[in-house]
């Protein structure tokens, strides 16, 4: 087991830079998810940190020994790739068995590992089997396996349930989770569904355009985010953005939204006046009747326990959500009441987050 | 009684389909390749034919598909012979073979071996020699191509591509004074080289299209594991390339097995193959037809046996790579 350091790690392919600058440290047993959307980077620096491409500049550490020009097989990691990559030619055992084969170990001491790694996977009874004959879930069992099997130092994986349907992804990320709650071993997950991120990651990176933008547990990350981006593509409907302009004053409790005073957490640093944007999550909203802030009702998506209202304000659509019990009309007024504690406020030019009382402790990247 | 309506439903919208041919399309389809087979085959069964027939019978008008079969064809190809007087042969002790036999039947002697055997050989060190050399490079280079960023690889594969863009042959006349001042003319080694020129071109090539399709996936899990980059290609990829590579040394195999306009150019003893050598075998009184046809049924068999040895990877890897999945 191992912690995994990553510095001013870059990668750029001829014009193109896919990683930028990467600053972070992965605690030993740790299970860290890198999140973003396709083409942030964050498979890149997986395989970096893998050995299968070298950065154009930046160090990994791997138990705070240097390991950035070491191959691959020197690592003593092991990676999960998303389409599993199962050596068609061999079956299940041998699947599972091929890195300690690489390694030159004994063909009994192979059998015996093979065999406890398929006791703890469940999938004993499928050792003989073809891989072509394998259902998609317990490919990915024989791909952990293999993965499993050498006892590495850390587990990559790249998206390892994007192949799968929804319905097994759900019971898969359980599987994980548990899975590593019983080994413990250092796990670096990239995926770019934020509920896979969510409900395993002690940790989560979020990247955009091959730079970390914040890095934190699933609260924190999605409590107080450190960017509108990280706002935008975590939580479903994302953090709704209303758009104003005016200074701030450090230990102020309120903002000038408009003709409007909204209360917001206390803000820790002075600005001159500049275009902001209101952070506020979904379920942040009210609807009272005598709040300020007044728009009409466009819109209701019923979603059992829950309910999303958008509104039209003349500050731009805002998406409530709120509980299925509450009757709403489209084309009614309503006013919109926000959880002041809950908050956020963004400076619109840099996308970055004023610090606050409730953000004073976000972490950018 | 639903599901015998389902069932009728069913068969009525696949009865269009490309899966499901009407029987009719079938026999016509049948009908067709029966046609192209027995066009194709024809002409191979009638050399087949032709090497046991006595000189008279080959050249008789019209052509007789009924004889009587002799082996004198096959005699003659593998030995010279000298014509004697009835008076000799008959003082001569009694022939020790049934070919000495054979012979002595048509007024003559064996005086030794025909050159059929060593030009045989010849044709067997080229044809698999070269075949072997070009797939190996070619494998070696496709994989390069498919899987580093190699610097003007699009025009690098182009290049190696445009060798391929005229007949080998209109190159003949350089290659015969390259080949006097390096002393390679007539040699077997010259020959190797030179079909493996032409046919490394179409080994890349080929090959790339296959690699290209065996997803990176496997060999990133291999060097993962504790394999290195050669280790991996050969326990990983290689294997998921066997179709591909397969069906290359066929293509390869033939063209330096049947090439014939270097090899007149180029050889002339030592090294010289079999298609220069049938069209020489000389009779009596002009063309020995029944020797030029056992010649070139024995000609034949090795590619036949090449080619059904690997036929399962062939059908593969001719449409392998046609269809995305």
């Amino acid at each position: 087991m191992a912690q995994i350091r990553v510095e001013n790690l870059r990668k750029s392919f001829d014009q193109f830079t896919a990683v930028e600058g990467s600053n972070f440290t992965i605690d030993d047993g740790t299970f860290f998810a890198m999140l973003g959307p396709s083409g942030c980077g964050k498979t890149t620096t997986l395989r970096m940190i893998a050995g299968l491409e070298l950065p154009t500049e930046g160090k990994i550490l791997l138990d705070g020994e240097d390991v950035t020009f070491r191959r691959a097989a020197a690592r003593d990691i092991a990676f999960v790739f998303q389409l599993f990559a199962l050596y068609p030619h061999m079956n299940v055992a041998g699947n599972i068995g091929f890195p300690l084969k690489c390694q030159g170990m004994g063909r009994r001491e192979i059998r015996e590992r093979v065999q406890e790694t398929a006791r703890l996977l469940r999938i004993e009874h499928l050792l003989s089997s073809k891989t072509s004959k394998l259902s998609g879930g317990d490919r990915q069992r024989v791909a952990l396996g293999r993965a499993m099997v050498r006892r590495p130092k850390a587990f990559l994986m790249d998206e390892p349930l994007g192949a799968l349907d929804a319905e097994f992804r759900h019971l898969m990320c359980g599987e994980l989770r548990d899975l590593h709650d019983r080994i413990g071993a250092t796990t670096v997950y990239v995926t770019h569904d934020q509920l896979e991120a969510m409900s395993m990651a002690d940790q989560i990176a979020v990247m955009n355009k091959g730079r970390v933008e914040q890095i934190g547990s699933p609260q924190e990350v999605y409590d107080r985010p450190a960017s509108m981006f990280v706002a935008d593509f975590i939580g479903s409907p994302p953090m709704n953005f209303l758009r104003f302009e005016s200074g701030l004053r450090s230990g102020d409790r309120a903002v000038a939204f408009h003709s409007v005073s909204v209360e917001v957490p206390e803000i820790r640093e002075d600005r001159a006046s500049a275009p902001l944007a209101l952070g506020i999550r979904p379920e942040h909203i009210r609807f009272a009747d005598a709040a300020p802030v007044r728009g009409e009702v466009f819109g209701a998506e019923y979603l059992g326990t829950t309910q999303i209202v958008t509104v039209d304000t003349a500050h731009g659509r805002v998406a409530a959500r709120l509980p299925s019990s509450a009757s709403v009309r489209i084309g009614e007024t309503v006013g919109l009441e926000f959880h002041s504690e809950r908050l956020a406020l963004f400076d619109v030019a840099s996308g970055l987050a004023v610090r606050t009382a409730s953000l004073g402790s976000a972490r950018h990247g | 009684m639903t599901a015998a309506v389902a069932k009728s439903v069913l068969a009525k919208s696949t009865a269009h389909s490309i899966v499901e041919a009407s029987p009719r399309s079938k026999a016509v389809a049948g009908g067709l390749v029966i046609l192209y087979a027995v066009i194709t085959i024809l002409p191979l069964l009638w050399i087949v034919a032709t090497a046991f027939k006595s000189q008279s019978d080959a050249i008789a008008y019209p052509p007789k598909v009924l004889f009587e079969p002799t082996l004198e064809g096959y005699v003659n190809l593998f030995t010279v012979r000298t014509r004697q007087t009835p008076d000799f042969i008959a003082k001569l002790p009694p022939p020790e073979t049934w070919y000495d036999k054979l012979v002595r039947q048509r007024d003559m002697v064996i005086a030794g071996p025909s050159k059929v055997v060593p030009r045989f050989v010849n044709s067997l060190i080229i044809g698999f020699g070269s075949t072997f050399l070009a797939v190996f490079l070619g494998t070696l280079a496709a994989y390069a191509f498919s899987r580093f960023r190699i610097p003007l690889a699009d025009d690098l594969l182009f290049f190696i591509l445009s060798t391929r863009m005229m007949p080998p042959v209109a190159v003949a006349i350089p290659i015969y004074l390259m080949y006097r001042q390096l002393n390679l003319t007539d040699t077997r080694l010259g020959m190797i080289l030179l079909y493996t020129a032409v046919n490394v071109s179409l080994a890349v090539w080929l090959l790339k299209g296959f690699i290209d399709e065996i997803p990176r996936e496997y060999e990133e899990a291999a060097l993962v594991d504790g394999y290195t980059r050669l280790q991996a290609l050969r326990k990983v990829v290689l294997p998921q390339a066997v179709t591909g590579i397969a069906a290359t040394a066929i293509f390869c195999l033939i063209f330096s097995w049947n090439e014939y306009a270097f090899a007149v150019l180029l050889t002339s003893g030592e090294a010289q193959t079999m298609p220069p050598f049938i069209p020489f075998i000389i009779g009596e009184g002009g063309q020995d037809w029944p020797a030029v046809a056992a010649a070139t049924t024995l000609f034949v068999v090795p590619i036949v046996l090449f080619t059904v040895l690997l036929r399962k990877h062939l059908l593969r890897g001719i449409t392998f790579g046609a269809v995305r999945k």
